[in-house]
């Protein structure tokens, strides 16, 4: 469904990504890990075309590369960003009708479900999305993105500074996506959710792929853990 | 004191401010979507005017035919300004954007005097009957057309804003062009549509100050008056334009009572509002709705 072959990305004169292979199939649960700055948002960011990429991204069998992001989006790709940017001066509700792609088109995900799967939402559904909590508000980004009803997902770091409850709920969410045959690029640091719900994991380093297997493999492999996981 | 003046006044006042309130919510909406401030769009009113003029006086065209043909016209005509004016300066400054509206301002106005010439120009008659009674009160039938048109340009932004799915995506573009992208909101067509509907909503206005007053290029200096209208409300805030037009609509007026009943400066009329602008910046450096990250302006 996704296939990223010798992947580069520069920021002005730096060359962060040095050569990104990787490749999603329909339906599968696939993580990206790796230490802070070795270029994770950055992949995600170059595939949707949010950095400029060089090198080849096939989606759905259509050359994306270098296609400005909302018609990436249109193709069926979506791309939940980091820091959890809602919109803080809409409502909830609105946040996720602007996830809506196509309004004729019924999807998986139905505004009024998403309003039952989380009561917290639903209690502020009329208030202004610049009040609810961190946790909230990564469930929002969520539940917007997934309103634009995608055949694939990425989500840029969505337990990052969430205390331990809440992260479980991000996990349970995600588990409901892939339930539902949404195919998921999940790009984390912990290696909880990710060794829970992932078929396959990528770790990256310094601007490349360094390891790719499934949650067994990377369990049994200490070198690779050591080497570029733990802190 | 005389009091039938000061409330015949204060209904000008009324009026006059709620079309203010209109043509300061559709600069508003490009400054909201774009961070342009458009220093065309009291041409636009007279573009409006003048299409609708020509259309009824020239070709006899009914007005519940010409004026739907003038929005259309203004729709498409907002589009090409974008389109072909503004879209390739993307990622220049927004400086030099404003600039060009500035020139855009100056082009527009001389192209108008050149094709309709300098003179007023009477509109034609729209409404059969003079006056009307409200509430033991002779008031102008075009008053209260001017009035019902305004709050229905209101109304419809508001639901344009809140509900429409343009209204939200041009909301989600001023706060954040990358994440409405990432969401398939394409950044250029809510350009696009932001100039589109501006430039239909000046021209109601447009129309509606001609059927009152007739056409000339004076006309234009309704987009003169948006900007203690615009800047009151807080520049990016809907509701606060339309409140900021009422406040310089009425302010005027109330000037102008004081001066003929009282001073006799003769112009106090025209400065009122500025001061009153002044000093309301002094105590609300954001406007009155606006909000703190409008201070680059
Ligand atoms: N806008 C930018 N301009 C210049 N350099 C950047 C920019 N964004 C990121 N970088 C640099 O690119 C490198 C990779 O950044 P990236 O955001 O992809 O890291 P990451 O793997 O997502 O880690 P984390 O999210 O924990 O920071 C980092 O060294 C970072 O400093
Ligand atoms: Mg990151």
């Amino acid at each position: 469904m996704l296939e990223v072959r010798d992947l580069h990305a520069y920021y002005g004169k730096s060359h962060i990504l040095q050569g990104v292979d990787m490749h999603i199939d329909a339906g599968e649960v696939v993580s990206l890990l790796g230490r802070n700055g070795v270029g994770r948002s950055t992949t995600v960011k170059a595939i949707m075309g949010e950095v400029p990429p060089q090198g080849s991204i096939w989606f759905k069998g259509a050359d994306i590369a270098g296609l400005p992001s909302y018609r990436i989006a249109h193709l069926g790709l979506g791309y939940v960003p980091e820091h959890r940017d809602i919109f803080p001066g809409l409502t909830v509700r609105q946040n996720l009708m602007l996830g809506i792609k196509d309004p004729r088109r019924a999807g998986k995900w139905r505004l009024e479900d998403m309003l039952e799967m989380f009561p917290n939402l639903a209690a502020r559904a009329d208030t202004a999305a610049g009040v609810l909590s961190g946790g909230e508000k990564q469930m929002l980004t969520i539940c917007r993105t997934l309103m634009g009803d995608p055949e694939l997902v990425m989500i840029d770091e969505p337990t990052e500074g969430l205390a331990p409850l809440i992260v479980q709920q991000v996990g349970d969410l995600i588990a409901e996506i892939a339930r539902r045959g949404v195919a998921i690029l999940l790009v984390e640091q912990k290696l909880s959710i990710a060794m829970r719900i992932s078929h396959r994991l990528y770790v990256m380093g310094h601007g490349r792929i360094v390891f790719e297997g499934t949650p067994a493999e990377l369990k049994a492999n200490a070198a690779v853990r050591q080497e570029w996981l733990e802190v | 004191m005389n009091t039938q003046l000061l409330v015949q006044l204060l209904i000008n006042g009324l009026v006059v401010g709620t079309l203010y309130g209109v043509v300061a919510m559709s600069f508003v909406l490009i400054y909201k979507a774009s961070q342009v401030v458009n220093f065309a769009q009291g041409e636009l009113l007279l573009i409006g005017a003048w299409v609708c003029w020509w259309l009824l006086t020239k070709y006899q065209v009914p007005f519940y035919l010409g004026m739907p043909i003038t929005l259309v016209f203004m729709f498409v005509f907002g589009i090409a300004i974008q389109v072909v004016i503004l879209r390739p300066m993307i990622g220049e400054p927004i400086i030099s954007v404003i600039m060009v509206t500035i020139a855009l301002s100056t082009v527009f106005s001389a192209m108008m005097k050149w094709m309709f010439g300098v003179n007023l120009q009477p509109f034609p008659r729209v409404f059969n009957t003079q006056n009307v009674n409200v509430l033991g009160l002779q008031v102008q039938t075009v008053y209260l057309m001017s009035l019902a048109v305004s709050l229905a340009m209101i109304v419809g932004m508001a639901w344009f804003f809140r509900l429409s799915k343009y209204g939200l995506a041009m909301r989600a573009t001023a706060f954040n062009q990358q994440v409405a992208q990432s969401l398939g909101i394409s950044v250029k067509s809510v350009f696009a549509m932001a100039w589109a509907i501006s430039a239909t909503v000046s021209a109601v206005a447009g129309v509606v100050v001609a059927v009152v007053n007739g056409v000339s290029a004076g006309l234009s200096a309704y987009g003169v008056k948006v900007f203690p209208a615009a800047i009151l409300g807080g520049l990016d805030s809907v509701g606060g334009a339309v409140l900021g037009g009422i406040i310089i609509g009425l302010l005027e007026n109330v000037a102008h009572f004081v001066d003929s009943e009282y001073l006799h400066w003769g112009n106090l009329y025209e400065i009122a509002p500025f001061y009153a602008l002044i000093i309301i910046l002094m105590i609300k450096p954001y406007g009155l709705f606006g909000t703190k990250d409008i201070e680059r302006v």
